[in-house]
């Protein structure tokens, strides 16, 4: 099947450079309060309450797992230079009735993009609030036509040592692969992000285009995808091969089932100093329990 | 130059600023505020990686004086050992203090439930006698050999530390597995020489 390229402005392009070179400030003083005094105000999504405050963005981009890059959580910051955004495509394939190699150029233009601010629990036993930038993922499946078939949804990051130095060594088995339930991918709060603090994803944070599933533990929301595949069996992903009793596929934020190694119950919310309660799916219950409803979330963790 | 001298006046001093460089630089960073995002974990995992570099440091003064016959590097087993329980100590606290925040009964449960917090905390605990008894007046109360036979337990606390730091790192071992090479390669040393020469650790 032939893609062909748009060959007029790239939406990337359409940012005022100077905006751009001076976006730290911007960001800071501008966005960060638009969003901040906005987060009440948007409905449905945003849960974040008064005293949930943005994660500042240093921290956002400057402590990542994103282990292509190393597993020091600066690591990615200090790495992810390597990584080309530009040319990417990213294939939607598998049970559907039309499989298509988006350009990301293309995506950007055809799925316009709202600010959504989502908590991000990890497994380790940390969170952050972070403003994304991005559109539902149920719109970009909708687009290619899901088969009767289709039950699961994988992703796949980019493989390329060349660019991914963290690749060189096995800590992982690469390529990073993740995988949904077709309706927790459908479901509205599934993000495809493609920024953050209302400028372009950095490379640290899964440029240009990464998942976002708030209610489940950050491993989940793959980075830098390269595929999308619609399939009839549940996919096998990447922390679930490595360790099996450790990361299940569900993943959900659950603080009555804690990690092998560690609890749950309690997370550190990044700049602050006292750990905080963690709340069942991360505080989207009312959004996604009944995605679970008479599941053995202990069984199925 | 002759070697006391030499360790008196180079090899000391600049083993005392080489094991507290680490700790300046924590401090800078602390109050410069260049600490991670995470500020607790930096410091926890800056403190118990350099607490147990510095115990591993101690116990390869023993193999080192055997192998160059440089009987007067033995000096440094104190301090390099007083040095690690320092920085241990700091870990320890921290944990205590800021992770924990002394809650007595989560720190408890977390003792009870995951074995790389109870083998850290079993290990920290062996040394503490080891730190008390570390001066020449123990050494002498206690008697050469009693004493010696006491401070064998830091074979047993490093071994623990080296296991803590293994069993809670999340899949990419392999810092922790080098420590466990060095801990290997300087007990495996100690094996040929312990006839000839029975001394403490």
């Amino acid at each position: 099947m032939l893609i062909k390229r748009p060959n007029d402005i790239r939406a990337s392009e359409i940012t005022d450079e100077s905006v751009y070179w001076n976006r730290r400030d911007f960001i800071g003083t501008t966005a960060g309060a638009a969003v901040a005094a906005a987060m009440p105000f948007v409905p449905g999504f945003v849960r974040a309450e008064q005293d949930e405050k943005l994660t500042p963005y240093d921290a956002v981009t400057s402590y990542n797992n994103f282990y292509e890059f190393g597993t020091g959580k600066a690591d990615p910051s200090r790495n992810a230079h390597t990584l080309r955004v530009r040319p990417w495509t990213v294939a939607v394939e598998g049970e559907v009735h039309k499989p298509k190699v988006f350009d990301i150029e293309e995506i950007l233009k055809s799925f316009p993009t709202e600010e959504r601010v989502y908590r991000l629990r990890c497994v380790e036993a940390w969170s952050m609030v972070i403003p994304w930038m991005g559109f539902p993922l149920g719109s970009l499946l909708r687009a290619v036509e899901p088969t009767s078939r289709a039950r699961f949804v994988e992703f796949v990051t980019l493989h390329d040592p060349e660019q991914m130095p963290g690749q060189r060594r096995n800590v992982l088995p690469w390529p990073y692969i993740e995988g949904l339930r077709l309706d927790e991918a459908m479901h509205p709060l599934t993000l495809l992000a493609t920024g953050l603090y209302g400028e372009i994803l950095p490379n640290q944070n899964g440029a240009p285009i990464r998942l976002v599933v708030p209610w489940k533990y950050g491993f989940k929301s793959i980075k830098s995808i390269v595929r999308i595949r619609l399939v009839s069996e549940q996919p096998h992903t990447t922390w679930n091969v490595a360790l099996p009793h450790e990361y299940g596929f569900y993943a959900n934020v659950n603080p009555d089932v804690d990690h092998p190694r560690w609890s749950q119950k309690k997370e550190r919310r990044i700049g602050k100093l006292f750990k905080q309660d963690t709340l069942l799916f991360n505080g989207y219950a009312a959004e996604v329990a009944d995605l679970y409803a008479g599941m053995d979330l202990t069984r199925y963790f | 130059m002759n070697r006391a001298r030499l360790t008196a006046w180079v090899i000391r001093p600049t083993v005392f600023v080489a094991s507290l460089t680490p700790f300046a630089l924590l401090l800078w960073d602390v109050f410069t505020g260049n600490l991670s995002a995470n500020p607790i974990e930096d410091i926890t995992h800056r403190t118990g990686r350099w607490g147990l570099t510095l115990l591993l440091a101690t116990l390869s003064i023993t193999p080192l004086v055997r192998v160059t016959g440089w009987s007067q590097l033995m000096k440094l087993r104190r301090p390099l050992g007083l040095f690690a329980f320092f920085y241990l100590a700091c870990h320890f606290g921290v944990y205590i203090a800021l992770d924990q925040l002394l809650s007595v009964s989560d720190i408890l449960e977390d003792i009870a439930s995951r074995p790389y917090v109870t083998v850290g905390f079993a290990s920290f605990v062996l040394l503490i006698p080891l730190a008390v008894t570390s001066t020449k007046g123990m050494v002498r109360r206690l008697g050469g050999k009693r004493w010696a036979r006491l401070h064998r337990l830091v074979y047993l606390a490093a071994a623990g530390g080296v296991l803590h730091y293994l069993w809670l790192v999340k899949i990419d071992k392999r810092d922790p597995m080098i420590y466990a090479g060095v801990l290997v390669v300087l007990l495996l040393l100690r094996l040929g020489g312990r006839r000839r020469k029975p001394s403490g650790p």
